[in-house]
This record gives structure tokens, C-alpha cells and sequence, in this order.
């Protein structure tokens, strides 16, 4: 069908439907007011630790994973509430990890960092910048080893490319021919410092030495986001091989929340500016309403649904009880061996004549 | 029951267990085309195929992380270290991934994975090649470890290992790789955590593991001459520990040596003492004595090495110490 034909109903913008662009334009503001939520329910005392918000970033979680079928792999970093929810965790179950909860998804073990629920595909959380990079390939190699046409799509930072990691996961990818997607989010900045103060090479060079691919994708439009996903999950799944994406992203928000918004390694300026020309819900939201496919209700419901799940999810971590103090020492180990003690602290199971 | 090298007796566990599940497989520097570096695959490239015996690039970190990335998946590696000497480049994924992803993961992502290689010094390789590394992996919970000392135990420890659903790391030894012994025919597993005594005595404990089992031995004979009998308690397992064996040994010689290859600070013996002292102080006739490596990098030189080496006469010395003689 034309673009720009039809009624509002039947029309597509981009091979999109009204009612997809509407799922996605739901779907980030319902990351926005969860991360939203977090930053409140932090500020509290809520939530304690390392807490990484997606803020400027939401249109890369709804438009890299949102194509992925439920049975691929998305495996992460620690800047991962949205992501975990884009895959198929429920918004309670997160808020409930990060409170520290036993509904929450990792049992309250893991907390914002490190979230999990393999039965949807998220493969975490985790907090060693590089670290899923190498677990990414392995997943990937599994489903080569068993002949699955599953893929694993594998984020990081922008400052997860200098490790060693990297390099190594990627080499191994390539030489195997691994159905794997490397997605960096591009936001700019590891920290405080600006990915050109660390790299003698633009992004796009860093996969070259291993001979995979590099695309560059403007992470800001999720409709852009969506459909070169879309397009290249089913490459990659057909066999295409290791694949590296360059997705160009802001983050709006500090680092974590001891982080200012701006300040010593950005400009005011420069967080302003972004907030205003690269909010990738207003570059939707404008786009809609300008061709006639969303009216100021429609968006006013749809923020108002959103805000009612994300204070549903807060109000299930409210009520989800502590992790069991009985618990503690459950999960170190897979398999309690017959003989021998595994624990010598005297308080473990078999921890001893007192445990 | 065959004589088998050590080196011979790890390549039936793994070709065992291979056969039973197609799960796992081998991954490492020089396994496939090479036979190994130190010839243990030999043989299994042509019968298993390269998709389960895998030569990795040099990247340590790397391929560490995808055997684990592989084991969450539910496949069971038996990752290969030339040497753990190279696995210190590989700690991340050992202690950050392997070990805490089950915690983490509230269960839902156990990681059967298996580390094998040699550690410990072999002869005149110096510093870099020469370092037991059992007190980097025993330090954090949810890794298991196993130090098999002859080819009997090499079988049947590593077979039980691919089949635990925990990081196992299985230590072995460049020295051991030829040494022979009757290994039983057939399906052959040692569970996890039970101790083994290798001589019964009742005047002095030797508790030890790994290689230095066979120093432990030697001293045991040459106290023999002087008619004081010593039990050698081969640990086998460190962790999970057979805590009951140590008390058993303890509680009937009164008097404890513990012998390791790696260096005294915080090093295995440094648990093992305070658990005896936590749990049979009262059957103590005397302090529990320490031999292990002397406190340096390992040095180059023969005359030094030898020194640095916990030796037999060390060991001797340490049991007349506790026996006051
Ligand atoms: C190995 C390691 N070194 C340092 C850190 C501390 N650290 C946490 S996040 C971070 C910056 C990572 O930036 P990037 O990869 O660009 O991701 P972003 O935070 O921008 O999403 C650093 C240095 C860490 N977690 N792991
Ligand atoms: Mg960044």
C-alpha cells in the first residue's frame, strides 16, 4: 500500500500499520515512566545499589528486540530495565528486582544490574563492562552446536569495544560463523568520557579487523530501528554470519544516580539540545501526528495506560515480600555433591557441625 | 583394570563421556589438530569431528566466555587451559560469570562447565609458567575443584566432573601426564569430595592433594625407615572437601602435616589448618605444620628451583617437627 493512503486506520507509514506505530510509541513511553518510576523510587531509598536509567535511549529496546522472535537471545549489560521488559519480562517483575524483592525476576539475587527470565529469551545483566560479549558468542555457538535457527542479539556501551572481550568474541564469531548481532548503544560516553577520547577509529572500524560487518542506524527513530532489525534478524538467521551495529544513541540522564545530567565531561548545552531535537518519543509522537495518525487524545490515553502498568509494577514490588532469609545460601550450587562439604563458613548447608 | 598413563586415563574420561552425551565437548589452544599440547586429546579430533573438539584462537578471555556463554545455554564444555597459568587471563569469566551466574540468575542458569589443564610447576619453565592456581578458583563459592594424583583418579574425577552441574576446574600436572597406573575398564566415576587415603599410618597425618600426593609418598617411605608411619590423606577434591576423612586421620595420628604445591598466603593449607583448628583442636598433640612452595615467583635457575619446591626432605622434617622428634 501507498504511503499516505487510505484512512487513518489502514494507512502505513514506513511499512508500518497505525496500530504497530501505536504499539511502539506505547511501548517507549511505558519505558519512559518506568525508568521514570526507578529514578523516584531511588530517590526514596527505594531502590539501592548501581542504577543505570535508559532515558533517551528507549527507541533502541523497542526497535532492536521488539523483532526478535520470543525464542532468540538478548543478552546485556547493566543499563537493562528497558530491554528486559522489551523482551518479555513484566514490568512488576523488574521494579520488584530492583526493589530487592522475592517476585522479582532474578529472586531479588541479581537487583537492577543483573536481571534474568531465560523463559522469555533475556539472557541478563551484567556488570562487567565487555563481560556478556564473550557469554553472547557462546550462547550463539550453542545454537549453531544443536542446528537451532534461533539468534543472540548482543548489547553493550560504547566503551565495552576497548576491551579485550571484544575483540577475542568477535574473532571467534567470525571464524565460526556464529548467528550472532553485536549492538552497541552508542550513547557517546563510557562514564565520563566521550567514546573519541578513546578510539582512534569511528565506530564502524572497530569490527573491520575480524572481517564482520558494521552498520550504523540512527537509534533515535524506532521506526528506522525496527525495520533494519527486522530485516537483518532475518539475515542472520538465513545464515548471514556475525553481524555489528553501530546504533547512535543519547542518554539523557547521568551515568547512574550519583551522576549529574551535565556537568565536568558534558555540557548543559549539549543535554538540552539532545533532550529537544532527539527524544525519540516526541520524534515519533511529532511524526504521527503530523501525517494524521495520532491524535492529542489518542497519545493521553496511551500515556495514561502506560502510567497506570508502571504503577501497577510499583505497587506489585511494593507488596512482593523480602527474599527468605533462609534462602541465602540456595543457588551457589547447582548440585549439592553427595560427599564433602562445599561450604566452610560454619552457616551454609553443610557448613559445618554448627550449620 | 588397565595400565594406563595419567595423560591416557583423562583422554578415556573424556571420550566417555562424550559418548554418553552429545552435550559435550572440547574446546581449547591446540586440542584438535595438535592433539593437545600436552598430547591428552590425541586421537579425539578424527574420532568426535571439529564440532566437538575445537581449537580455539590464543584468547583466553574469550574462549572462556563463550565455553560458559555455551554452558548457560545448557551444553556441557570441557574448556582446556594449555596451563591454568593462561587461565589468570580467563578469571573474569571463571569468577564473574561462571561462579555467580546461578546466584544471580536465582537459580535459573546453572553453568556445567568444566576447566581443565595443568597447574603447578613442571621443571626449570620459571615464574610465569610455573604457579599453582587452586586458590583462585577454591576462593569463590560456586566453583568445584578436583586434583586428581594418579591415572585411576584422573578418570574417574574428570567423568564426574563433565557430569556435575557446577563449574568444576580439574587440576592436573605436566609431571603427572606420564605417570601410569591401573585404571578400571569401562564406566568409571569418583564422586566429588571423597578423600583417599593412599598410605594408612597412625603416627603422623599428611594431608595433601593433587601432585604432591607422590612427595607425600616418598616421605612417607623414607619416615618408614625410621619406623614412624605416616597416613597419607590424598584431599582429591578441595572443594567440595571430605571434611570427615581430614577429622578421621586427624583424630587417630594427632599430629598434622599439610603439604601443597602453591604458596602458604591464604593458600589451601591455610583453610585446611583452620578448619582442623576450628573442628579438632582438642585432638591436636601438636600445631599443624605447613610445607609449601617458598614465598617467591618461582625461580629459573635448578639450585633455586629446587629450593623454592616443597621437597621431600621438607616434608620429612615438617613430621618430625610434630612428632617433637
Ligand atoms: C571491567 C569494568 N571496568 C569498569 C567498570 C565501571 N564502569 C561501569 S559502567 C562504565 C562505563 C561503560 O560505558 P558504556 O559501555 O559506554 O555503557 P553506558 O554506561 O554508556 O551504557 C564503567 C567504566 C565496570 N563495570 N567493569
Ligand atoms: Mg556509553
Amino acid at each position: 500500500m501507498a504511503q499516505g493512503t487510505g484512512t487513518a486506520t489502514t494507512r502505513m507509514v514506513d511499512g508500518f500499520t497505525r496500530d504497530e506505530l501505536h504499539a511502539l510509541l506505547f511501548d517507549m513511553i511505558l519505558y519512559r515512566r518506568f525508568e521514570e518510576k526507578a529514578e523516584e523510587a531511588y530517590a526514596i531509598g527505594k531502590i539501592g545499589g548501581f542504577c543505570h536509567l535508559h532515558i533517551g535511549q528507549e527507541a533502541l529496546a523497542a526497535g532492536s528486540i521488539k523483532p526478535l522472535r520470543e525464542d532468540d537471545l538478548v543478552i546485556t549489560a547493566y543499563r537493562e530495565h528497558t530491554q528486559a521488559i522489551a523482551k518479555g519480562i513484566s514490568p512488576g517483575a523488574v521494579m520488584a528486582e530492583l526493589y530487592g524483592r522475592a517476585d522479582g525476576c532474578s529472586g531479588g539475587r541479581g537487583g537492577s544490574m543483573h536481571l534474568f527470565d531465560t523463559t522469555v529469551g533475556f539472557w541478563g545483566g551484567h556488570g562487567i563492562v565487555g563481560g556478556q560479549i564473550p557469554l553472547g558468542a557462546g550462547l550463539a555457538w550453542a545454537i549453531k552446536y544443536r542446528g537451532g535457527d534461533q539468534i543472540c542479539v548482543c548489547f553493550m556501551g560504547d566503551a565495552a569495544v576497548n576491551q579485550g572481550a571484544f575483540l577475542e568474541a568477535l574473532n571467534m564469531s567470525a571464524i565460526w560463523h556464529l548467528p550472532v548481532i553485536y549492538v552497541v548503544e552508542n550513547n557517546g560516553y563510557g562514564m565520563g568520557t566521550a567514546f573519541s577520547r578513546v578510539s582512534a577509529t569511528e565506530m564502524e572500524a572497530r569490527s573491520g579487523a575480524c572481517g564482520i560487518p558494521a552498520h550504523t542506524v540512527n537509534g533515535q527513530d524506532v521506526v528506522a530501528t525496527h525495520r533494519f532489525f527486522a530485516e537483518l534478524a532475518e539475515r542472520v538467521r538465513a545464515g548471514a554470519g556475525p553481524q555489528f551495529v553501530n546504533a547512535v544513541t543519547y542518554r539523557f540522564r547521568g551515568h547512574s544516580m550519583s551522576d549529574p545530567v551535565s556537568g565536568t565531561y558534558r555540557s548543559k548545552e549539549e543535554v538540552d539540545s539532545a533532550v529537544e531535537a532527539q527524544d525519540p518519543i516526541k520524534i515519533l509522537r511529532d511524526r504521527l501526528m503530523d501525517t494524521g495518525l495520532l491524535t492529542q487524545e489518542e497519545l493521553e490515553t496511551l500515556d495514561a495506560e502506560a502510567r497506570a502498568a508502571i504503577e501497577g509494577a510499583a505497587e506489585f514490588a511494593d507488596a512482593s515480600p523480602l527474599p527468605d532469609p533462609s534462602t541465602l545460601y540456595d543457588h551457589v550450587y547447582a548440585e549439592i555433591n553427595e560427599h564433602g562439604r562445599l561450604f566452610l563458613d560454619g552457616r551454609g548447608s553443610q557448613g559445618g557441625s554448627h550449620g | 583394570m588397565a595400565e594406563l598413563t595419567y595423560r591416557e586415563a583423562l583422554n578415556a574420561a573424556m571420550c566417555q563421556e562424550m559418548d554418553r552425551d552429545d552435550s559435550v565437548f572440547l574446546m581449547g589452544e591446540e586440542v584438535a589438530e595438535y592433539d593437545g599440547a600436552y598430547k591428552v586429546s590425541r586421537g579425539m579430533l578424527e574420532r568426535y569431528g571439529d564440532r566437538r573438539v575445537v581449537d580455539s584462537p590464543i584468547s583466553e578471555l574469550g574462549f572462556t566466555g563463550l565455553c560458559v556463554g555455551a554452558a548457560m545455554a545448557g551444553l556441557r564444555p570441557i574448556c582446556e587451559f594449555m596451563t591454568f597459568n593462561f587461565s589468570i587471563l580467563a578469571l573474569d569469566q571463571v569468577i564473574n560469570s561462571a561462579a555467580k551466574m546461578l546466584y544471580m540468575t536465582n537459580g535459573q542458569v546453572p553453568v556445567p562447565i568444566v576447566f581443565r589443564g595443568p597447574t603447578g610447576a613442571a621443571l626449570q619453565l620459571s615464574a610465569q609458567h610455573s604457579q599453582a592456581c587452586e586458590t583462585y578458583y577454591v576462593h569463590s563459592p560456586g566453583v568445584k575443584l578436583v586434583t586428581p594424583a594418579t591415572p585411576a583418579d584422573a578418570k574417574g574425577l574428570l567423568a564426574a566432573a563433565i557430569r556435575d552441574d557446577d563449574p568444576v576446574a580439574v587440576m592436573e600436572g605436566e609431571l603427572l601426564y606420564n605417570v601410569r597406573g591401573e585404571v578400571p575398564d569401562g564406566e568409571h566415576v569418583i564422586p566429588l569430595g571423597v578423600a583417599d587415603r593412599k598410605r594408612a599410618g597412625n603416627d603422623v597425618s599428611i594431608v595433601t592433594h593433587g601432585k604432591m600426593v607422590h612427595v607425600a609418598l616418598q616421605a612417607a617411605a623414607t619416615l618408614a625407615r625410621e619406623e614412624i608411619e605416616a597416613d597419607v590423606l590424598d584431599l582429591r577434591s578441595i572443594r567440595p572437601l571430605d571434611v570427615d576423612a581430614i577429622l578421621e586421620s586427624v583424630a587417630r595420628t594427632n599430629r598434622v602435616v599439610y603439604l601443597e604445591e602453591g604458596w602458604p598466603f591464604a593458600g589451601v593449607g591455610a583453610q585446611i589448618v583452620a578448619l582442623i583448628q576450628d573442628e579438632a583442636f582438642d585432638e591436636l598433640d601438636a600445631p599443624v605444620v605447613r610445607v609449601t612452595q617458598a614465598d617467591v615467583p618461582m625461580p629459573y635457575a635448578k639450585n633455586l628451583e629446587q629450593l623454592a619446591k616443597p621437597s621431600v626432605k621438607a616434608v620429612v622434617d615438617a613430621c618430625k617437627r610434630v612428632l617433637y622428634l
